[in-house]
């Protein structure tokens, strides 16, 4: 396989394409709601039309509205019907043909679709992440071509560099740094490994990208390997993402074939495998150190840094750690450019970014959007609002380890700084969004129970100071709680957050923090007066009893 | 061998390269609470008692594991980590059943120890009263959950000490305890070597010696000494 091999697979591709294409999603989400059902149908009655010669059925990624789901996409007609069942097949076939058809049509000019920006997810919803012709079709392992033909290893770290592409898993490390960091490292042996391991609750970016395009990630992480001096990656995904896995095997085993993976890749010297390792369900092996631990057949608990992966990783060697979505924009920057990446999002926060949009918002689903958009933009035009004529109260970002951003800070643009200088974080890009009838301290216990439960139990502060906070907070709720026991949560939460010997229990108190700091007044309407003490002013809580430093 | 010096707690201390603080303090007779290190077995970091503060860092850094550099000063002793230091032992405190009044361990326990010298005096957050087990189906040791502070060094001299590989961790968060083999009973384990040195390492009255009653739990930490001083300096001290 070199370039003339890969331009002819593009060139049959696009030759046997049919005129009229139906795109079918087959992504987790439309799955789940009988999307493959849909497209078994679609087949049959284009197959009954007699119409098998003109039009192609085609399943594919995610095609980000989700909750409309299944979606079935019309080209070149440009028609996205929505909700639509089996039954439907049939009438949707006939209004190929001028027919007429009951199903509903989504709108298409809608800010959800027109205000997004494809990168990560250019391919998704569009090709068919089960075939890697289809991948080939759209430029797939061009870059990879490009990066091994024409550039030696240091070129591609300066381009990854100039793009000023940070990580997208949560805390925004610039990842040409880290490529150069493992780069440098003298070792026989490095590793590369793709963390897949998404976990927080109602984030589901990293499952499309796998589940849409897997190639892409295969091929980004083919671009840092050859980058780095790495010849063996890992995948580690998660248990619970099962067509995820079984598409990424689908993958690599093409990859493999195509003498795109293992050696000699694209006829070039270069020799990188990769294989999948499957998380077994702790929340903490997304944690790099304890997810590497994991790989290597140990009980999945973090250990101190330093060590750095890069310096001591996987079995000791040196190791590139990325997430699924930064990976995936690896491809795309080596084939058009760092200057061209570089000049999408805001000055510190370059490129788009993929969010989960979920809860109390009507359009629920998949948006990639440049760096810097509001978060007014993404939750009120292009998520349409809270459904029900609800309005939005707070948006959750960053999962157990974010914060809750409320209503009246929406023009906050969304980048790494600004989420951070409202005690959020970018995290790897679930958005949840809350309406008034959020009570905002059970949102708080919420997130702390799911690190109660998640803590590894290897430190005191998270494995011990994690159950106290959640006992606090359920104090609170049940309305037994006095201002000496907010006190002893905002003396707590400081504990955790400095004590902590891993990102999952120093950033545990964030979403306790934020809350706080916005909604804190839903605090104190819980809190009893002091046993003892009379009720009244004396006894109010003071608004600046935070003990931190 | 390369020499740095740096200042801990004001003072001027003098360490060879590769040192951790924790190391340098103690040669310096320089005192940081620990519980979770045992001298002889790799250190994790778990228990963060030894955090100390660095000038230039905005982290605090778990002594034990942190390498001396040139010109590093270190504080161990700061209002905030004091307060620390005494939050995280009330937290221990309150996690499981540590009666001292009944265990055999009242008098020679190093959270006891931990407690007195940190100036805990009282616990502030609500006792969890877990209900744990206590096995003393092996012959010769019993294990107590409720007073474990899943430190883990019985793990590790079972491990990379006596490499028998017996004891380990299962489960996770406050779930998480100390097990023998697949989490049998002590007594039908057919790994353990019945050695004692995770008798020797516990630092409070979870593992005992069957037949030691309230505060006559002694344990011999120069056992644990003798064979890391002949594996690691290859000297047989009698």
């Amino acid at each position: 396989m070199d370039l003339a091999d890969l331009l002819e697979i593009k060139e049959k591709e696009l030759r046997t394409r049919k005129p009229i294409r139906l795109r079918c999603c087959l992504a987790a989400g439309c799955m789940s709601s009988n999307g493959q059902a849909v497209k078994d149908s679609l087949d049959k009655a284009v197959q009954e039309a007699g119409l098998a010669d003109e039009v192609e059925v085609r399943g594919v990624g995610c095609m980000r509205l989700c909750c409309e789901g299944p979606l079935v996409a019309v080209d070149p007609a440009g028609i996205l019907y929505q909700k639509v069942a089996p039954e439907d097949a049939a009438s949707i076939v006939a209004a190929l043909k001028g027919g007429e058809t009951q199903v509903s049509r989504g709108d298409l000019n809608h800010p959800f679709f027109t205000k997004q920006m494809s990168i990560v997810l250019e391919n998704s919803g569009e090709i068919d992440p089960e075939r890697i012709e289809s991948y080939i079709a759209a430029d797939g392992y061009q870059a990879l071509n490009d990066a091994l033909v024409e550039m030696e290893p240091k070129e591609v770290i300066d381009a990854i560099l100039k793009s000023g592409l940070r990580g997208r898993g949560g805390a925004g490390y610039p990842t040409g740094l880290k490529w150069a960091t493992v780069a440098k490292m003298q070792s026989p042996k490095k590793y590369v490994i793709c963390n897949a391991d998404e976990g927080d609750p109602g984030a589901f970016m990293d499952r499309s990208v796998l589940e849409s395009d897997p190639h892409r990630l295969l091929e980004g992480m083919a671009i840092a390997a050859y980058a780095v001096g790495a010849d063996q990656g890992f995948i580690y995904v998660r248990a619970e993402y099962p067509l995820a896995i079984s598409r990424l095997q689908t993958a690599i085993k093409q990859a493999k074939q195509h003498g795109l993976l293992g050696s000699g890749v694209l006829e070039a010297a270069f020799t990188f495998n990769v294989e999948i390792r499957i998380g077994a369900g702790a929340f903490v092996c997304g944690e790099e150190t304890a997810l590497m631990a994991s790989i290597e057949g140990e009980r999945g608990t973090p250990r101190p840094r330093p060590p750095f992966p890069a310096e001591r990783g996987l079995y000791a060697s040196p190791t590139l750690i990325n997430n699924v979505e930064t990976f995936a924009n690896v491809p795309s920057i080596v084939r058009k450019g760092a200057e061209w990446f570089a000049g999408i999002g805001t000055e510190k926060s370059k490129g788009t970014k993929v969010f989960a949009l979920a809860g109390k918002i009507t359009n629920t689903g998949l948006i990639e959007v440049p760096m810097g958009t509001s978060l007014r933009t993404i939750v009120e035009e292009m998520g349409a609002g809270a459904p029900d004529g609800n309005q939005v109260k707070a948006v959750q970002t960053g999962g157990p380890s974010g914060g809750c951003v409320p209503a009246s800070e929406l023009d906050t643009p969304v980048d790494y700084e600004s989420l951070q200088q409202l005690g959020s974080i970018m995290g790897s890009g679930g958005m949840i969004v809350m309406d008034q009838t959020t009570n905002m301290v059970d949102v708080a216990r919420f997130f702390m129970d799911f690190c109660m439960d998640e803590s590894c139990g290897k430190c005191i502060p998270c494995r011990a100071g994690t159950v106290q906070l959640h006992a606090l907070l359920d104090r609170i709720l049940r309305r037994q709680a006095t201002a000496r026991d907010l006190g002893l949560l905002e003396e707590l939460c400081d504990l955790v957050k400095h004590t902590s010997l891993c990102g999952l229990g120093q950033t545990a108190p964030n979403p306790v923090l934020s809350t706080l700091r916005f909604f804190r007044n839903e605090y104190l309407e819980l809190l009893q007066p002091e046993i003892g003490a009379p009720a009244g002013p004396g006894n109010a809580p003071k608004p600046d009893a935070n003990p931190t430093r | 061998m390369p020499v740095r010096t740096l200042t801990i707690d004001g003072k001027p201390v003098s360490a060879v390269e590769g040192q951790t603080v924790l190391d340098a303090a103690q040669d310096a007779g320089i005192t940081i609470p620990t519980l979770c290190h045992l001298d002889g077995v790799s250190d994790v970091g778990a228990c963060r008692l030894c955090l100390v503060e660095v000038t230039g860092v905005s982290r605090l850094l778990p002594a034990c594991v942190t390498k001396v550099t040139e010109g590093m000063e270190v504080r161990t002793e700061s209002e905030r980590l004091k307060r620390y230091r005494r939050m995280i032992l009330e937290l221990l405190f309150a996690e499981r059943n540590h009666v001292c009044a009944v265990c055999v361990s009242n008098g020679r326990c190093e959270l006891q120890n931990l407690a007195v010298a940190q100036g805990m005096d009282h616990v502030r957050f609500a006792y969890r009263f877990p209900p744990y087990e206590v096995d003393i189906t092996h012959r010769m040791f019993g294990m107590d959950h409720n007073r474990c502070v899943l430190c883990s060094r019985c793990v590790r001299v079972c491990w990379f000490i006596e490499g028998a590989a017996t004891k380990n961790v299962a489960g996770r968060g406050a779930g998480a305890r100390i097990i023998t083999d697949l989490s049998q009973p002590w007594g039908k384990s057919e790994t353990c070597t019945s050695c004692g040195k995770c008798v020797q390492a516990c630092p409070t009255g979870a593992k005992f010696h069957k037949g030691s009653t309230v505060a006559e739990m002694e344990r011999d930490r120069s056992r644990l000494e003798f064979i890391v001083t002949a594996r690691e300096k290859k000297q047989w001290i009698v």
